[in-house]
């Protein structure tokens, strides 16, 4: 089956890439995008039909290593076939 | 040994901190690849700066499962001194050796140019050879500098001492034009509650002769060591 894992910086925590892709945006023309958030999107194949067992290492592997819980969160989708 | 630097893929800065502790200090000093497990009970270990694992996903997030950093766990468990220098900081944060995390500088530039740091705790292994408010010059060279924690563990950590430098102007105050990479409070330098892991972005191993403009750095290498 397939995953994805969308890791996105906590709201409480500066995002100096989307703050200076919103000014880009804003130098488009368009005033109205008042905030940009920068993540990373992460997908993922498993050689697995089990999906309690896969959610669980997601879980894992998102919180242990995609994404750094002091500044980031995620959030995980399982797309089965 | 007494000193062991740890060589990661991408590791940068680990020939200068050999130089600095083995030429400069004229200590008995190794180097570790990553996948290297031994490390003695009385050496102290130094984190290198660098680009480990090309910065993939995050900074020092890779490094952090390399199969040093569990001899490296366990003598942060014995309690043995350790120092991460710039991406060394960053692995020891990931690594929950160190609290906080470093992200993108404020302006997104990478900075490298000598900054002045002001010393907030004299009384650490690495800060001892200093006073509280000195100021040092030492060269920073990051990109990904710019340190995170909540308010409850920033307040913690003053709480115990655990910040010991922060950047501040030739005059020694801290404010937001001092502050080269959007620090949560300036803080460029801190330590584990018990005083032995230490982390900082500003690299001490570029300031250890006089030919490269400043020995401050060296000062805080003699302290870590207590020569």
């Amino acid at each position: 089956m397939r995953a994805t894992v969308i890791v996105t910086p906590k709201t409480s925590v500066l995002d100096p890439q989307g703050e200076a892709v919103k000014n880009a945006i804003h130098h488009l023309g368009m005033d109205s995008v008042t905030s940009t958030r920068i993540g990373k999107f992460i997908e993922l194949e498993i050689d697995s039909s089990d999906e309690a067992s896969v959610k669980e290492a997601l879980e894992k592997i998102s919180h242990e290593l995609l994404s750094n819980p002091v500044i980031e969160d995620y959030q995980v989708e399982v797309i089965t076939d | 040994m007494r000193v062991v630097v740890i060589q990661f893929p991408g590791s940068n800065c680990d020939q200068d901190c050999l130089r600095a502790f083995r030429d400069a200090l004229g200590v008995e000093s190794r180097m570790m690849w990553h996948k290297d497990t031994e490390i003695a009970p009385d050496e102290t270990i130094i984190v290198p700066g660098g680009f480990s694992y090309g910065d993939y996903l995050r900074c020092g997030a890779i490094a952090r499962f390399s199969p040093v950093m569990k001899a490296v766990q366990a003598a942060a468990e014995r309690k043995q001194t350790i120092l991460g220098i710039c991406n060394g900081f960053q692995i020891l944060c990931e690594s929950g050796l160190l609290p906080g995390a470093l992200v993108r500088n404020r302006d997104l530039h990478f900075i490298c140019e000598p900054v002045t740091l002001k010393v907030e705790n004299s009384r650490t292994h690495l800060t001892r050879h200093t006073r509280d408010g000195e100021l040092l010059q030492i060269p920073i060279a990051h990109g990904e500098g710019n340190f995170r924690a909540d308010q409850s563990t920033l307040v913690e950590m003053e709480e115990f001492g655990q910040i010991l430098f922060r950047y501040a102007n030739a005059e020694g105050t801290v404010s937001e034009e001092s502050n080269p990479n959007g620090s949560v409070g300036n803080i460029a330098g801190i330590c584990n509650k018990e005083g032995t892991v230490f982390g900082m972005m500003p690299h001490p191993e570029r300031a250890a002769e006089a030919l490269l403009g400043s020995t401050d750095g060296l000062v805080l290498l003699k302290s870590l060591l207590n020569l």
